[in-house]
């Protein structure tokens, strides 16, 4: 017993008999199963686990829970590191490790308490004040800054943990354990409806789990026996999941809410199932939501008033009861309502001395004071905290009175208990976008107005007392079960023996008066980011009036707490400053999430090869196998070259671009999309989609086409071919299929409803190997059935229906490539068949697989744009000059009336023209910008333009690339220039894009 | 996340849907005749009101339908679902009401988190 001192010797719901060996900053500590970090440690007795913010300033355990808003530290080691772990919540196990952070070199000796010292010198608005001078202002400054302030560290590397989301449906969403949200689970429950009850600890009970059970009796039973009843039938009914360590961290739009489950963080590893993730994110749409959140206790602001050892009342009295620690030998209570009394008492019973109660009211209830009196317990009345001392714990402290020129007594105490209140907690509430009430009874904020499908029950509500609580929880719980179809009554509630209440006949003040001069008071409101009322009150001098101002300025309620436990006091100290009402002041956001969730639980299963679908071709396997390079396009992999033994990409590209000119060579051309387009009204369809004419186009002929948008730009490009009269089968670009498609169902069923027609995507039925070169014939008659490939029958822009043995293929006499090209479609489970095919009637001629960087190369060669790369969504046909693909003639098209806009027809747009280097071998860069002068002139440039597509040309013999040039029609032959990084401007010289027709014309 | 209520399917999640804009926008047939600033505002320009706001959706990972909504952009609520081709049905909306300009309540703003006395207790919807 010895290394826990202060484990009281009965009470609590800890396992006793199994002890639990952890280290906390070098040390060994022993708890219990069922203990949190906090409790071992304060079994042990250490109160000091971290260091604040800014000031470095020693900071203890105030909370026993989720309220807790400095007591964080790191857990675990390496890639297993987890920041800014509240002790508070984090369950011990054997073998769990945590350090303090923000300390530097140790938790007791920090060089960063030097800025406590200087804390005179770091007002609010400091930062912002002093570090934005110097040449490059804020900037400068902010590396330091941020190395100085800060929290824990990030892990060392990628998160080896498994994580997993669920969807859920329910009924009824109970949010909260405890007396309210136990009687609203079973009410609703017991009518049938799908009820998810989620406890953000690992127990069910609530507030119920920090009373003495042998004063809390529920129907005659001692509370534990009674919440384990309750859950019994919970877990009895097949439409009902309870979950424990889970968290309702959001409350989205249309009741949709984010619960956080931490499915093992409380068993070491080696005890983890590998069959369960760590942590499991549950996504609920939920028809009707009941928050039974339960109220939070506020502490008491006055100078001093951060030192470890001081601790909530209500946490001090959980510590005792739930894990039977006494979290102080000597304890001083300080209190501004009946709460505090309470907590005296029970810690008196549990063997603690009460060195005073100290009560800001002069007005005490008698049966309080009599009770006092009986247990011989100090009181002062009307006075005050005015200071305390130690260093890493409390151990004294200073009480006045509050009014008047009363002298100042010393009180010796190893724990100081602050009672200053509840705060419902309404946290999902405004996220739900309700609205809060002001309450002048409870002194604070409850809620007022719901503007989603949910009810708040018990203490979140304002409600207080017990019985009102369990009351509230079951009249909650089967109204909410009958707003979802289902017809509930109030489970019964529980007789008590003894009414609780949280808190009674508060005096609420926003800071504890005090004889002490205002700039030598440090009385802080928030912990965690070290605000004291200084730094407000400064905020509002320097004009900071909205509250959502001052805490911007101040940084109080922000932090990974954002404030739990220091925003009401926030609000208070400002509404009194201004002389102006609560409900004026209004609120800071309440915004998700509730708590900090970890990134692990929020991508799931989205990581690594999961975070994005990737498609793949019939063929894919095959391209694996022999060595393809590949790349994302749209949603598929596409190879982008295959790469022989001992050869490089670029070597790769050149040889895969040889082959498809002089030889043969095949490209899996499946991932195009493909659109199956019937109807009598699909010819006139076209006509409007496309900016060429296609009344005349004849069944067994394709054709290529632009469609434009509205503003007349090019969107995308493809060849759509005539089965029959009322029967065509379009192709789009990969990367464009899916929003092309949605674009034509778009006009189809919107503008031109009296078109008969209609779209199917095909894209998936269709396996496609497109070949080209020379040789490509002879491979075509070679696997085709009874097949003539020849050219002069068979002409380019037609389609022929034939077979390969036995199975239907569609054969198309059209080019990617600009040379003799011959692309075969076949039913998709057939596709790595016809692959295979094709490589096994091609070897004789050498047949070279070529990938998407090759097929972009040889495009290039030929003039043909990429829509995408030559296009960025403010290029026109006419841009491209291509006006030979508009049609005149026919009547009205998408994005007609555009290309006679007044800018889209100037003559000085950027328009697409050939750049060729006069070093041939000098590759220019895609994105380089074209200019007009020898030298760079000094900034801002003037641009005419940039390369689009660049590339060494194997079939050219010299480097070749496209640029967007203003007015580069009417440059042919110019000499301009293009820039590069760190080296002269490359001079070229302008031509047309058809780079192969230039080279048989010889001008190359 | 909204639920959306597909005209054809019924009540699915958004991630099914795919959001098309203002709705009831008619593509003219006289362009031709039309001023370039005409046809610009027409190319161009969006409403983009504070309350009630007729727009278009598409099922796009369901029935592969185009059909209109009622939303309140104040509160970020549906307040209807129709197939393309109807008019818009009447609705009931918490409107822009307060000096800032926000709906009373739903927009979870700053000027709408705290009622104000004599505001009445309840629920809105």
């Amino acid at each position: 017993m010895t290394s826990q001192p202060f484990r009281l010797p009965q009470g609590g719901l800890v396992d006793r008999s199994r002890l639990v060996t952890f280290r906390f900053d070098g040390r060994e500590y022993t708890g219990h199963p069922g203990d949190t970090l906090a409790s071992a440690l304060i079994a042990g007795g250490t109160h000091m686990v971290a260091r604040s913010f800014k000031y470095h300033r020693p900071r203890g355990i105030l909370g026993a829970g989720v309220e807790d808003p400095a007591a964080l530290v790191e857990i675990g080691s390496g890639i297993h590191r987890d920041p800014n772990v509240r002790v508070t919540e984090a369950e011990i196990h054997d073998g769990l490790e945590a350090h303090a952070q923000n300390v530097w070199p140790s938790l007791t000796f920090d060089v960063g308490e030097a800025n406590d010292l200087l804390w005179r010198f770091f007002p609010a608005g400091f930062y912002y004040k002093t570090f934005m001078g110097g040449p490059r202002g804020w900037m400068t400054w902010e590396p330091f800054i941020r190395r100085a302030a800060g929290m824990g560290r990030a892990p060392d590397g990628p998160d080896p943990d498994p994580y997993e989301q669920t969807n859920r449906h329910c009924d009824v969403l109970v949010v909260g354990a405890g007396p309210a949200g136990l009687m609203a689970a079973l009410s609703a429950a017991r009518s049938g409806a799908r009820v998810i009850l989620a406890e953000e600890t690992a127990a069910l009970g609530g507030r119920l789990l920090s009373r003495d059970p042998a004063a809390t009796h529920l129907d005659d039973r001692a509370a534990p026996e009674w919440i384990g009843a309750v859950a019994a039938e919970l877990r009895s009914r097949e439409d009902v999941t309870v979950l424990t360590r889970t968290s309702a961290f959001g409350y989205y739009g249309e009741n949709f809410l984010g619960l956080w489950e931490r499915v093992g963080d409380h068993l070491p590893r080696h005890e983890r199932s590998p069959n369960l993730p760590r942590q499991r994110l549950w996504r609920v749409r939920a028809k009707q939501v009941v928050l039974a959140t339960g109220a939070i206790e506020r502490p008491l602001v006055f100078h001093e008033n951060d030192r470890p050892g001081i601790m909530l009342a209500s946490a001090a009295v959980t510590y005792v009861h739930r894990y039977g620690v006494l979290p102080g030998r000597n304890v001083l209570v300080f209190a501004n309502n009946d709460s505090g009394w309470g907590a005296a008492f029970d810690l008196a019973e549990s063997g603690a001395s009460i060195a005073a109660i100290v009560d800001v009211r002069r007005e005490i209830d008698g049966a309080l004071l009599s009770r006092a009196a009986a247990l011989g317990i100090a009181i002062h009345a009307g006075c005050g905290v005015v200071g305390t001392s130690g260093r890493f714990r409390v151990t004294g402290a200073k009480v006045q009175p509050v009014e008047g020129a009363g002298g100042v007594s010393d009180i010796a105490c190893d724990l100081v208990a602050v009672a200053g209140g509840w705060t419902p907690n309404t946290a999902l509430f405004a996220q739900s976008r309700g609205k809060l009430r002001w309450d002048d009874d409870l002194a604070a904020y409850r809620p007022g107005l719901s503007w989603q499908k949910e009810a708040s029950a018990g203490a979140s509500n304002g409600v207080f007392d017990l019985s009102g609580c369990l009351a509230a929880g079951a009249e909650a719980g089967a109204r909410a079960a009958d707003a979802a179809g289902f017809s509930a009554v109030p489970a019964p509630v529980p007789a008590l023996r003894a009414e609780e209440t949280l808190q009674r006949s508060i005096h609420f003040v926003a800071e504890v008066p005090s004889h002490r001069k205002p700039e030598d008071t440090r009385a802080w409101v928030d912990l965690q980011d070290d605000v004291t009322t200084k730094d407000l009150k400064l905020a509002l001098q320097e004009g900071m009036q909205s509250i959502e101002h001052a805490k911007r300025y101040t940084t109080t309620g922000m932090g990974t707490d954002q404030g739990k436990v220091a925003n009401l006091n926030a609000f208070r100290l400002v509404s009194d400053k201004l002389g102006r009402p609560m409900h004026e002041i209004g609120t800071t956001t309440s915004r998700q999430p509730w708590k900090p969730v970890t990134f692990g639980a929020l991508a799931g299963q989205h990581v690594g090869h999961h975070f994005h679908p990737r498609r793949g071709t019939p063929m894919h396997d095959w391209h694996r196998r022999h060595s393809a390079v590949f790349e994302p396009v749209g949603d598929w992999l596409r190879p982008r070259a295959f790469l022989k033994a001992g050869e490089s990409f670029e070597q790769a590209v050149q040889r895969e671009a040889r082959a498809a000119r002089e030889g043969v060579a095949v490209l899996d051309a499946t991932t195009l999309g493909k659109i199956d387009i019937q109807g009598k009204g699909a010819r006139e369809f076209l006509n409007r989609v496309y900016t060429s004419a296609w009344t005349k186009l004849a069944p067994g002929r394709c054709r290529y086409g632009f469609m434009l948008g509205e503003d007349g730009m090019v969107l995308d490009d493809g060849v759509t071919s005539c089965i029959a009269d009322d029967h065509f089968h379009m192709t789009t670009t990969t990367g464009g299929a899916a929003r092309i498609y949605q674009w034509l169902e778009d006009y189809a069923q919107t503008e031109w409803p009296d078109l008969e027609l209609y779209l199917t995507s095909v894209t998936e039925q269709w396996a496609v190997a497109s070949l080209s070169g020379r040789d490509s014939r002879a491979v075509v008659e070679e696997i085709c059935d009874d097949f003539d490939a020849d050219p002069a029958t068979f002409p380019f822009m037609s389609f022929r229906d034939t077979t390969i043995e036995g199975v239907p293929a569609r054969i198309f006499r059209i080019s990617f490539t600009g040379a003799l090209s011959y692309e075969i479609n076949v039913p998709a489970s057939y596709g790595l068949w016809l692959w295979e095919k094709i490589f096994e009637a091609g070897a004789r001629f050498g047949i070279t697989p070529y990938g998407t960087e090759t097929m972009h190369l040889l495009r290039a060669e030929k003039g043909f744009v990429i829509v995408g790369q030559d296009t960025d969504g403010t290029v026109t046909p006419h841009d491209l000059r291509m006006d030979w693909i508009v049609s005149d003639t026919k009547g009205d098209f998408i994005g007609k009336r555009s290309l006679s806009r007044s800018d889209t027809a100037r003559a000085d747009r950027k328009q697409l023209v050939g750049l060729l280097t006069e070093d041939p071998g000098l590759m220019l860069e895609e994105g380089a910008h074209v200019i007009a002068t020898e030298n760079e002139p000094a900034p801002p440039v003037p641009m005419l333009g940039h390369v689009t597509s660049s590339y060494l040309s194997p079939n050219i013999g010299r480097s070749i690339a496209l640029a967007l040039v203003a007015g580069g029609g009417d440059r042919m032959g110019d000499r301009l220039w293009v820039t590069r990084p760190g080296g002269a401007p490359i001079p070229v010289r302008v031509t047309e894009t058809d780079f192969l027709k230039l080279k048989e014309e010889g001008h190359v | 996340m909204f639920v959306i209520t597909c005209p054809y399917c019924g009540e699915r999640d958004q991630a099914e849907f795919v959001s098309g804009g203002q709705a009831h926008r008619t593509r003219p047939l006289n362009a031709h005749e039309m001023s370039d600033a005409d046809w610009g505002d027409w190319v161009f320009m969006r409403d983009n009101p504070k309350g009630i706001f007729a727009e278009r959706w598409f099922h796009s990972a369901g029935c592969r339908r185009w059909f209109n909504a009622l939303r309140n952009t104040a509160t970020d609520q549906f307040l209807a679902f129709y197939p393309m081709g109807e008019a818009p049905p009447a609705v009931e909306a918490v409107l822009p009401a307060t000096p800032a300009g926000e709906a009373p309540i739903g927009s979870g703003n700053d000027a709408v988190k705290v009622m104000r006395p004599g505001e009445s207790e309840g629920t809105t919807t």
